[in-house]
C-alpha cells in the first residue's frame, strides 16, 4: 500500500466506492445484464435442429413474432396464434389491474382510516401474502375453483348445481388467479398515498355540500392518483410477464406471452424466436415503466416539491 | 348531509369491499392449510384430522432432496447477495452523486424491472453456453442466478437503514483518527445489523420462493421445492402438496414478522 503514489482524497473515495461496488456489479453483469445482451444477439440467429442455435444471422426470429408464412402456399400473413396470445396477455393484464383496483382501493382506504394503532395489523395482513410464495398462493386459489375443489363441492352438496362448473383452465381462472396473487401490489402503494391524505380537505368538500361520491371523485381520487398509477403499473407489469399463474390456472390451453416464450425453448425448439419474444415483452414493459415515470414526474411537478 | 355523527371518513361500500377483500385473500390460504391435515385423499372433502400427509411428505425422498437443495441455494444466495449489497449500499449512501450512478442503480434494480421469465430465458441461454463449454452442471448456476436476483431485495432495506443513520458518530470516529475500516467495524456495523439481518432474511425468502428462474436454469435432477411442486401439479393432487405448502407458508410468515420487528428497531 505504501508504494502507491499518494492519491487525492476525492480519487481515493472514488476508488473505494468502485471497489465496494465491484462484487455486486460483477454478479449482476454475469447473471442479469450480460445474459440479456446475449439474448438480444440470439434473437438474430438461426434455430438449431434440436434446440440451441446455429451461428448464422437471420431475422426470422423477429419476423415470426408477429408474422408467418403459410406452409402450403408460402403466402405471407399475420401470425394469428401469436397475435391472439399477445392480445390475451394485454387484455387479461388490464382486467387484472382493474380488478385489483376495484378491491385494492377501498381496502387501502379502509386501512388508512383505521385508528393509527391497528393500521400496522391490517397492513401486516396485506404484507404476509405479498411475501408468500406466489406458487403456493396460485395453488391455493386453484384448489378453491377446480372441479373437485371447495366451491364446486359445496355447490354440489347444497344442490345448487348437478355437475361441477368448469372454472379452471379458462381465461376466467387466469384472471382470478392473477388478481389474487398481485392484489397486495396494488394495496401497498395506494395505501402509501392514502396514509398522507389530508382529511381536512375531505371535510371542506362536505362543508361545500358535496355528496360522498363527489368527494371521492373530486377530492380523494385526485389526491391519491400517484398511488393508483404506481399500483396499476406494479400489477400490470408482472401480469403481462406472468408465467406460473397462467400455466397453473390455464393448464396449457390458454397461453400468455410468458408461456409462449417457454414453448420456444421446449417443444418449439426455436430459441431465436423465444429470444425475440422475450425482448418484445421486455420492450412493452419498458414502455409501461417510462409511461409511469412520466406520469409520476408530471404529477410531482404539478403538486410542487411536497406533492 | 348534516345528520348527527356524520363520519367524513366513511365511503359507502368501501368497508364491505375491504372486508370481502381480506376474506378472499385469506380464505384460499386457510383452506389450503386446513386440508393439509385431512385424513382423506381429497382437498375438498374433510375426513378427519391426521398428520399422514406430513409424514408422507417427510418420507418422500424427492421432497427431502428438494428441501435440502432449496435451503442450500437460499443460504448461499442470501449470504452472497447480502454481503455484496452491504458493500454496494455503503458505496452509494456515504457519497455525493457520482458519475455512473444512474447506471449502477439501474443495474442493481434490474431484477425488479425485467420480467422474471425474460431473466430466466436469458440465463438459460447464457448458462447453456457455459455448460456446453465447460461440462460443469452443478449447483453454481442456480446459486449465482439466485444471488443476482436477490441483490435488490437485500440492498433496499440495508440502504434504507444506512440513510436513516446519524452520520455524526462516523464523523466523530474519523476525527479521532479511526481508519475507514475501524469506523465501519466499530461504529457503522453495530448500528447497521438490523438492516443487514432484514436484507438477508428477505433475500432468503425470495430465493426460497423463486420458481421461474430455477425452472429454466436447473439441470436434470436439480429440483427445488417450488419446481418440484410445479411438476406435481400435472399429476393427481393429494394433500401432500398442501402439507409442503403449509411448511413453506409457515417459514414465510415467521420471516415477515421477524422482518417487520427488525425494521422497527431504532438506533
Amino acid at each position: 500500500m505504501a508504494a502507491n503514489p499518494p492519491l487525492s482524497p476525492e480519487a481515493r473515495a472514488a476508488r473505494t466506492r468502485w471497489l465496494l461496488l465491484a462484487p455486486a456489479i460483477a454478479i449482476l453483469i454475469f447473471a442479469a445484464s450480460g445474459p440479456l445482451l446475449i439474448t438480444l444477439v440470439y434473437s438474430f440467429l438461426t434455430p438449431g435442429d434440436f434446440g440451441g442455435i446455429e451461428w448464422e444471422l437471420s431475422i426470422n426470429g423477429w419476423f415470426n413474432v408477429f408474422a408467418q408464412r403459410d406452409i402450403f402456399t408460402d403466402e405471407l400473413g399475420w401470425s394469428d396464434a401469436h397475435l391472439s396470445i399477445f392480445w390475451r396477455s394485454v387484455k387479461l393484464s388490464l382486467m387484472t389491474t382493474a380488478l385489483c383496483l376495484f378491491f385494492g382501493l377501498p381496502t387501502a382506504y379502509f386501512i388508512a382510516t383505521r385508528p393509527k394503532k391497528s393500521r400496522d395489523f391490517w397492513m401486516l395482513l396485506i404484507i404476509i401474502p405479498f411475501w408468500t410464495n406466489l406458487l403456493i398462493r396460485t395453488f391455493a386459489i386453484m384448489e378453491l375453483i377446480r372441479n373437485e375443489g371447495t366451491i364446486n363441492t359445496v355447490l354440489l352438496w347444497l344442490g345448487v348445481i348437478d355437475a361441477p362448473i368448469q372454472m379452471l383452465f379458462t381465461e376466467f381462472s387466469i384472471l382470478v388467479g392473477m388478481a389474487y396473487v398481485y392484489l397486495p401490489l396494488m394495496v401497498l402503494p395506494v395505501y402509501a398515498s392514502m396514509e398522507r391524505l389530508d382529511f381536512s380537505l375531505v371535510e371542506a368538500g362536505y362543508d361545500l355540500y358535496a355528496t360522498r361520491l363527489k368527494v371521492l371523485r373530486r377530492v380523494i381520487l385526485p389526491l391519491v392518483k400517484p398511488g393508483i398509477i404506481a399500483g396499476s403499473i406494479l400489477v400490470f407489469v408482472p401480469s403481462l410477464g406472468a408465467y406460473v399463474t397462467p400455466r397453473v390456472m390455464g393448464g396449457g390451453n390458454q397461453l400468455m406471452i410468458g408461456n409462449l416464450i417457454e414453448l420456444q425453448f421446449g417443444q418449439g425448439r426455436n430459441w431465436p424466436l423465444g429470444a425475440a419474444l422475450s425482448i418484445t415483452l421486455l420492450a412493452i414493459v419498458m414502455v409501461a415503466l417510462v409511461f409511469y415515470v412520466r406520469a409520476a414526474g408530471a404529477d410531482s411537478k404539478k403538486d410542487g416539491p411536497h406533492g | 348531509m348534516a345528520e348527527r355523527g356524520f363520519n367524513i371518513k366513511k365511503q359507502t361500500g368501501f368497508g364491505t369491499i375491504a372486508i370481502t377483500c381480506f376474506v378472499l385473500l385469506y380464505l384460499p390460504i386457510i383452506l389450503l392449510v386446513i386440508y393439509s391435515f385431512n385424513a382423506g385423499q381429497s382437498i375438498a372433502i374433510w375426513e378427519g384430522f391426521s398428520l399422514r400427509w406430513y409424514v408422507s411428505a417427510w418420507g418422500n425422498q424427492q421432497v427431502q432432496d428438494a428441501t435440502i437443495r432449496s435451503l442450500v441455494i437460499a443460504l448461499w444466495a442470501a449470504g452472497i447477495s447480502t454481503a455484496v449489497a452491504v458493500m454496494a449500499a455503503l458505496a452509494t449512501t456515504r457519497t455525493r452523486s457520482f458519475k455512473g450512478q444512474t447506471a449502477v442503480f439501474g443495474l442493481i434494480n434490474q431484477p425488479l424491472m425485467v420480467p422474471e421469465i425474460v431473466t430466466a430465458v436469458a440465463l438459460l441461454i447464457f448458462f447453456a453456453m457455459i455448460k456446453v463449454a465447460t461440462g460443469y452442471t452443478g449447483l453454481f448456476y442456480l446459486i449465482i442466478a439466485h444471488s443476482a436476483f436477490c441483490i435488490p431485495f437485500a440492498y433496499l432495506p440495508i440502504r434504507a437503514r444506512l440513510m436513516g443513520m446519524d452520520l455524526s458518530l462516523e464523523q466523530a470516529a474519523a476525527d479521532l483518527y479511526a481508519s475507514p475500516w475501524q469506523v465501519f467495524r466499530r461504529v457503522t456495523l453495530p448500528q447497521l445489523w438490523p438492516g443487514i439481518l432484514a436484507g438477508a432474511m428477505l433475500a432468503f425468502v425470495i430465493s426460497l420462493d423463486t420458481v421461474v428462474i430455477t425452472e429454466f436454469v436447473k439441470s436434470a435432477g436439480q429440483d427445488t421445492l417450488p419446481t418440484y411442486m410445479l411438476g406435481q401439479l400435472r399429476r393427481v393432487i393429494t394433500p401432500e402438496i398442501n402439507a409442503i405448502s403449509t411448511v413453506l407458508l409457515g417459514i414465510s410468515v415467521l420471516m415477515v414478522i421477524a422482518f417487520t420487528l427488525l425494521s422497527k428497531i431504532r438506533n
